[in-house]
């Protein structure tokens, strides 16, 4: 496999390059990447003040300055194909489709919720969108997503698994079980591991005793360390298009670490304070949002007049999507008694 | 008639179901090779390397890949080969497979099954004996099967892998010996949560599942020599629960001896002692009764195992107190 000097936002890497992408593979409409990492951060930020205001049910994970990997993953899969996610999951439902309205009845307690309000935010699920849903042990959906692909390998019917999850996740057990079982059954998963550098609260460097937590565990299962800057939405993508190539031919599983940063805490309700407010700023600097935007002015691909007219217009819609949710009614209590069986009974007894 | 053991029962319902259903698979440790306890054998070579998979020592792989194959559409069969092994796998069983259709609002469905070899009495040790039904018993989301007889190994198992939800199917290891009539015909199906009457009688009811069945029975015919006349019901399945079936014998003797092998100090008879409890109280003529696995690791000696396991002769010893008006000593804690 070809080396290669891959540039990310923490520093060059050397590392081994994925397979090249065919050449039918087309050129990224950036304003369109652009546009759903917008619509992203803005959902998410509105969550943030929501929660603040105490309407948000439960926890919330953002996932902000993280964007471009859930929008340069979903850009790279096609209809039928699946994806998983985690409790920080909003990023990943919502690149692949997801309705923005139902995931935010789901956040708010509303009838209409994308999950029946029985998820809430860590459990955001859209099968219609091929989102098979967002989980909340870490590393629990790792041995699932496997599962996936190993059903579209026994039908041969060409479908591809993209599975996300943290950088703490390499630490936990069912992650090692599920990348093995991937690899000696060639199956069509592409791993992403989104390194934001901290596992919650601790830096991973301090939990691993390797430099990177996926890159440095690939070799263990025969996989190229593949990594990618995660800031950089056209590289996700390029990344993840050579990789779910190689699944969609039968030529097995990619363990791709797509390095970014976490422009908040762990949750919504952490400030994380325990890193350096100097670290927090360059970070913000690399922000893949202000990055492409930068870029995309340069390049005389979208001013900087309407990329400003971009944000004005879809912190609007979020603005307005809240208000009008925040005035629709909640679930009745009945409903906690339907649902476990597939039928929507719930009883364990007759 | 032709005679079928209860491991070549577990290999029957596979086969039916593998030969009906393209979408049943299996996976797990050995099954290629017929597995440890030989109840997958011959089917790799009748279905063939897409339809049968060796899997890694990998437990936690096994039931995730089984939840991600069934999330697919598949209905996979996954084998854990000692239901000990669980406590590997617990969050695959307990917090993904069992809540992923309410959680998600019924957008994901768990048509699988995973088979365990469950139970005492063979001198395995603590970690390979143990009666874990009651752990999952604690889990809403998840249906429990574990047969006591070949018919219904082959019956359960058939209509758990048809069942739309996840099943766990328990096969106690020290019944894979067992032998009774074939059943007749070529397909087999006995549906979940219908709890069999194994034995008549007004006096007193034995409640038992999977291998403390037999006890039950061995106990209702030393107790008929007392004149003592007894039910004997087989759960078959504790999720779904045929509560119905085991109030209704309650009613009609009045005196209940429950039979379990789980530890009694939480085992699935105290739910079902707490059912009687709370809707058959008036018409209790004693205390309900459990028989229940020792609140020990299981030792291996065979007299030590032997003293903490339930048997035909602790059961009769229950009911003849129970009958006589007495409440007789528990399983010793």
């Amino acid at each position: 496999m070809p080396r290669a000097t891959c540039v990310t936002t923490f520093g060059e890497v050397d590392a081994p390059v994925a397979t090249p992408p065919r050449a039918e593979q087309t050129a990224p409409d950036l304003r369109d990447l652009y546009e759903r990492m917008l619509r992203i951060r803005q959902f998410e930020a509105k969550v943030d003040v929501l929660y603040r205001q105490g309407r948000v049910r439960g926890p919330a994970h953002l996932g902000l300055g993280q964007e471009a990997i859930a929008v340069g993953v979903a850009a790279a899969l096609r209809s039928g194909d699946f994806s998983l996610g985690t409790y920080r999951g909003h990023a990943h439902a919502l690149a692949r489709g997801a309705s923005e309205e139902a995931v935010l009845r789901e956040l708010l307690g509303r009838v209409g919720g994308i999950c029946g309000g029985k998820g809430g935010s860590m459990h955001i699920t859209s099968v219609e969108h091929g989102y098979y849903g967002s989980y909340a042990i870490v590393g629990g959906h790792i041995p699932t997503a496997v599962g996936m692909a190993w059903a579209s390998r026994i039908r041969r019917d060409g479908g591809v698994t993209a599975c996300f999850f943290g950088d703490g996740t390499t630490n936990i057990g069912a992650f090692h079980e599920a990348v093995n079982l991937a690899a000696v059954w060639s199956l069509p998963v592409v791993f992403v591991c989104e390194n934001n550098l901290y596992m919650e609260y601790t830096p991973i460097g301090d939990v691993i005793p390797v430099e990177r937590p996926a890159a440095d565990r690939a070799s263990a299962y025969g996989l190229a360390p593949l990594v990618v800057d995660g800031n950089d939405v056209a590289a996700v993508r390029e990344m993840a298009l050579a990789a779910v190539d190689r699944a969609r031919r039968g030529d097995g599983p990619s363990l791709v670490e797509a390095v970014t940063y976490r422009l908040g805490g762990h949750s919504v309700a952490d400030g994380g304070a325990y890193r350096h407010p100097d670290e927090v700023a360059a970070a913000r600097t690399r922000d893949p949002l202000v990055r492409l935007a930068t870029e995309m002015a340069q390049s005389g691909e979208m001013g900087v007049d309407e990329s400003d007219a971009l944000v004005t217009r879809v912190k609007g819609e979020m603005d307005a999507l809240a208000a009008r949710v925040l005035e629709e009614p909640t679930p009745d209590a009945a409903g906690a008694w339907t649902g476990m069986w597939s039928d929507g009974s719930a009883a364990w007894r007759n | 008639m032709a005679q079928l053991t209860f491991r070549e029962a577990v290999a029957a319902a596979l086969d039916q179901e593998m030969a009906r259903d393209e979408t049943v698979v299996l996976l797990g440790e050995d099954v290629g090779s017929g597995g440890v306890f030989k109840t997958t054998a011959g089917l790799k070579e009748r279905f063939g390397p897409d339809r049968v998979w060796d899997t890694p020592i990998s437990e936690q792989a096994i039931a995730g890949a089984a939840m991600g194959a069934a999330t697919a559409g598949l209905r996979p069969v996954a084998e854990i080969m000692f239901s000990d092994f669980y406590a590997t796998c617990w969050d695959q069983v307990a917090n993904e497979i069992a809540k992923a259709c309410y959680m998600t609002g019924g957008q994901l469905r768990m048509p699988l099954v995973i088979r365990g070899t469950n139970g005492g009495g063979l001198g395995f040790g603590a970690q390979h004996s143990q009666s874990v039904e009651n752990w999952a018993m604690c889990v809403p989301g998840i249906k429990i099967v574990s047969p006591s007889t070949p018919d219904d190994m082959w019956g359960l198992l058939a209509a758990a892998i048809r069942d739309p939800e996840p099943v766990l199917v328990f096969e106690h290891k020290a019944l894979f010996g067992t032998k009774a009539e074939r059943p007749a015909g070529d397909h087999h199906l006995v549906p979940l949560g219908e709890a069999a009457l194994r034995r008549r009688g007004d006096d007193v009811t034995l409640i038992g599942l999977a291998r403390t069945v037999g006890m039950c029975e061995q106990a209702a015919t030393a107790l008929a020599e007392d004149g003592i006349a007894a039910d004997v019901i087989d759960l078959r399945c504790l999720v779904p629960l045929d509560a119905a079936t085991v109030l209704a014998s309650a009613r009609r003797t009045g005196r209940v001896v429950i039979v379990e092998e789980n530890p009694g100090q939480l085992g699935w008879g105290a739910a079902v002692a707490a059912i009687l409890a709370e809707e058959a109280f008036h018409d209790l003529r004693a205390p309900v009764v459990r028989v229940s696995g020792g609140n020990v690791p299981l030792p291996v000696a065979t007299a030590m195992e032997a003293a903490v396991m339930p048997s035909a002769e602790k059961v009769a010893a229950a009911a003849r107190g129970l009958t006589e008006g007495r409440i007789p000593a528990a399983t010793p804690a």
